[in-house]
This record gives C-alpha cells, sequence and structure tokens, in this order.
C-alpha cells in the first residue's frame, strides 16, 4: 500500500503541517499528573507485549504462534494508545518514549517483565496479567479523563477475550497429563510472587484519583475471576510470600535490562529510522 | 451500503447529508480494508465521520481491534484518494470512543465476507440472531461447524473448520 501512493507527510502543505504542529481539534493532551499515570499502565502493556512476542515462531504450535502474537499485538495498541496520550503531556512521541528511556525510567509493574520460560508459565502470567487488565479497564472505562475511558473501553473486550485464551490452556494443562499438570503448578509458583504487586499502592494514580484506578480496589474483582478458573483446574493458591516489588517506582528485577536492551537497539542504532 | 435506516445503521455509517463533507465521505468510502479487501471501511464501520477545518477535510477513522496494523495503510490510501480526488492536505484522526463492534458491518459487507470465504460475524446484540447458533461455512453452508484456534489470521478473525465439507475456514469474530 504504501508503495502505492506517497506516505501522507509527503503531501503536507505548509498549513497542513502547521495544522499538525498545533491542532485544534485533536485528541487533548494529558495534563502531567495523568501522563504520569498512563505511562506506568502503558509501561505495563509494552514489556508484556515484548515478551509475548518472542514466542512467535516458538510456541509449541502454530495456533499458539499466532494467539500469542495476536495477544502481544493487542497488547502493544494498548501500549501506543497510553503512551502516545502520556507523551502529548511532554510533547514526546510513543518512540521517544518506548525506545529513549532507560531501564529505571520505566514504570511497569515487575510481573510483566517476568521471563516467558516454558509454555505453562508464559500462561501462568497470561491468566493473571488477562484478569488483572480485564477488572482494570473495566473500572477504568469510567475515568473522568475521557481518553483513559476510551482506550480502556476499547482494550476491554480484548483483554476478555485474552483470559478466555488464558482460562481454557491452564485447564487443559493443569488436567491434562501428568507432566502437563506438573509444569502448570511450576509455572503458578513462578508467577505468584509478582501478583500482589499489581494491587499495591501507585503515587501516580493516588494523584489523580478521578481519572485514576486505585489498584487496591481491584483485589476483589480479581480475586472474583481468578480464584474459580484455579478451582475449576483444581490448582492450589500457592502459599509464596510476595516479592518486595517497586516497578511504579522504578525498581525492577534483573529480567527487564535484557528485554530493553533487544527492543530498543535498533532504535538507538540508527535514531530517527522508521519502519 | 445498506439501505436500512436503523438507529444501528445511524451510528455505524453517519454519512453526511450533503455538501462537501458528503463527497470527502463518498471518496474515503472507496478505500477498502487491506486484510480484508473485500470490504470497504464503511462496509465494516472503520469510517467515523468528516469534517471540513479550515477549508482542508479531516476524516476520522476507529480501528477494529487496538494494535490492528492495518490502520497506517488506511490512513495512507484515504488521504491518497482524496487527492486525486481534488481534496489535498487532508489529515485523518483516529478515534476511539465508541468502540468498534461488528455490529456496524453492513448487511453488504456480511455478504461479500461470505462470498469471500469468510464467515461473517453474528449480532451481537439488538439483532434477530442470537448468538451461539454456530458459524456457518461459507463453501457448503453447514452449521456442523468448530472452532479449530481462537485467534487466526489477523486480530479479527479465527480460525474453524466444517465438519461436513471438512474444510477450514476463516470466521469473523464477533467483536
Amino acid at each position: 500500500m504504501q508503495n502505492q501512493h506517497q506516505s501522507p507527510s509527503a503531501v503536507l502543505t505548509p498549513e497542513a503541517i502547521a495544522a499538525r504542529v498545533a491542532p485544534q481539534d485533536s485528541p487533548a493532551r494529558a495534563t502531567d499528573d495523568v501522563a504520569r499515570y498512563a505511562l506506568g499502565l502503558g509501561d505495563d502493556a509494552l514489556v508484556l507485549a515484548q515478551r509475548l512476542g518472542s514466542w512467535i515462531a516458538a510456541a509449541p504450535e502454530l495456533e499458539e504462534d499466532v494467539a500469542l502474537g495476536n495477544i502481544a499485538l493487542d497488547t502493544l495498541g494498548h501500549a501506543r494508545g497510553l503512551l502516545t496520550y502520556a507523551g502529548s503531556a511532554w510533547d514526546q512521541t510513543e518512540d521517544d518514549l518506548a525506545y529513549f528511556r532507560d531501564e529505571a525510567d520505566f514504570r511497569c509493574r515487575q510481573i510483566f517483565e517476568r521471563p516467558n520460560g516454558d509454555f505453562a508459565c508464559t500462561i501462568a502470567r497470561q491468566l493473571v496479567v488477562s484478569a488483572y487488565f480485564t477488572v482494570l479497564y473495566r473500572r477504568l472505562a469510567d475515568s473522568a479523563d475521557p481518553t483513559l475511558a476510551a482506550i480502556a473501553a476499547k482494550a476491554v473486550k480484548e483483554v476478555e477475550y485474552h483470559l478466555d485464551h488464558a482460562t481454557l490452556w491452564t485447564v487443559r494443562l493443569a488436567l491434562g497429563t501428568e507432566e502437563s499438570r506438573r509444569r502448570m503448578i511450576a509455572g503458578l509458583e513462578a508467577i505468584w510472587p509478582f501478583v500482589d504487586e499489581l494491587f499495591a499502592a501507585d503515587p501516580a494514580a493516588d494523584a489523580v484519583p478521578a481519572a485514576a484506578v486505585a489498584p487496591a480496589g481491584l483485589r476483589e474483582p480479581f480475586d472474583a475471576l481468578l480464584l474459580p478458573v484455579l478451582d475449576q483446574a483444581e490448582l492450589p493458591v500457592p502459599g509464596i510470600a510476595a516479592v518486595r516489588g517497586g516497578g511504579r517506582l522504578g525498581v525492577h528485577s534483573e529480567a527487564l535490562g535484557p528485554l530493553l536492551a533487544e527492543m530498543q537497539v535498533l532504535a538507538r542504532r540508527h535514531p530517527g529510522a522508521v519502519w | 451500503m445498506s439501505a436500512v435506516d436503523s438507529p444501528v445503521e445511524r451510528v455505524a455509517r453517519p454519512r453526511p447529508e450533503a455538501g462537501p463533507e458528503r463527497a470527502v465521505w463518498d471518496a474515503a468510502a472507496t478505500v477498502t480494508d487491506p486484510e480484508v479487501p473485500v470490504l470497504t471501511i464503511e462496509d465494516l464501520g472503520v469510517l467515523r465521520g468528516v469534517r471540513i477545518v479550515d477549508g482542508s477535510p479531516v476524516v476520522d477513522i476507529t480501528p477494529t481491534y487496538s494494535g490492528c496494523p492495518a490502520v497506517d495503510a488506511i490512513r495512507d490510501d484515504i488521504v491518497a484518494v482524496l487527492r486525486e480526488r481534488g481534496f489535498p492536505g487532508a489529515r485523518v484522526d483516529v478515534v476511539l470512543s465508541p468502540a468498534w463492534t461488528t455490529d456496524w458491518m453492513s448487511d453488504a459487507g456480511r455478504r461479500k465476507l461470505m462470498e469471500h470465504g469468510i464467515a461473517p460475524p453474528g449480532r451481537r446484540a439488538g439483532g434477530v440472531v442470537a448468538l451461539g447458533l454456530g458459524v456457518r461455512c461459507p463453501r457448503c453452508g453447514s452449521l456442523h461447524t468448530r472452532e479449530l484456534a481462537r485467534f487466526g489470521s489477523t486480530s479479527c478473525k479465527a480460525l474453524y473448520v466444517c465438519q461436513r465439507c471438512r474444510e477450514p475456514f476463516d470466521h469473523f469474530k464477533e467483536h
């Protein structure tokens, strides 16, 4: 398509450029406070999308390459919306935020940066984060901030479908063979220490109570979604202590650095490259 | 285009009555989805509105799914088509609200999908056909089909197989 026609930038008149620089009716700019909140949510989605994308051509079956790739694409779409909105407060693009911040500037919760592990471990992470995203976006759809509300209202239909996918696999693996059950239990145990952090205080959310969703209030609806699935899969709730967390403050596990290095190297090696 | 003037139609295709807005709409409405080229963006309900701002057209579109990679190609095609039709300097804005739904797909679009070998989505709400009746095979018409994979070749599709004619086929998911 792009080869058949000139790109939009090639047909921009001076007036159109001026309109882009100072758009009269383009999407609203975020305030600094709301942008900080959106940045955390955007980083959660971006880092998860990057993790999921590396399953493409590596999943146990072709259909799962496609499924995890599609889930990554949806999640990347949420990240793009959130980071574009966050960047609007600081005159930065989504790419500026994704490719030119260092590890300590990322605000993702640590569960999203967890390594993929085997397929069962990824499914365990998908089960937890899809249930979390579902309850988060259902509430954020009622945000006083219209842009956040619009992003969430669109995302919720997608993450509910992701939750279905993770639920089906969780049950199938847990009640499958002895080996698949062993792996599903191990995967859930590997992810479990990072669950509590999803509901820990987020200063950026506290700063904008009307726009944001208070994380602590999500625990109850999250449990109501997740625990019946574990019950159906005959999986015990792991009795493992939570890690300290701190992702929203820029504290990360050793897993994030290599992920960012791979994600950012091309953009940093070739600044301004477009693809 | 559907001739039915239903409430869903008015939301799905907010076509301007007349004037330059209508001319811009009609031009933009010829752009097809690069991933499902039998459907125009008007059939899909992706074309959301047309405004004239300071003499230049502004076209609003909405993505089907948040990460839909076709949005960039659609944006380029709209700008190119409008330039060919005498509307240079068009801008395309992406709007997210209200969130797109397959209920906005036109009846003509559904027929074109079926003829193209893709089972169209059922109605989520407000229609006479309830969900859960099964997906009809676009090749032999059988309702004896099953889902092979919940995710298909694009975000908007799932993979099905017909139990009667044994052919696999894409189903445009209800969304």
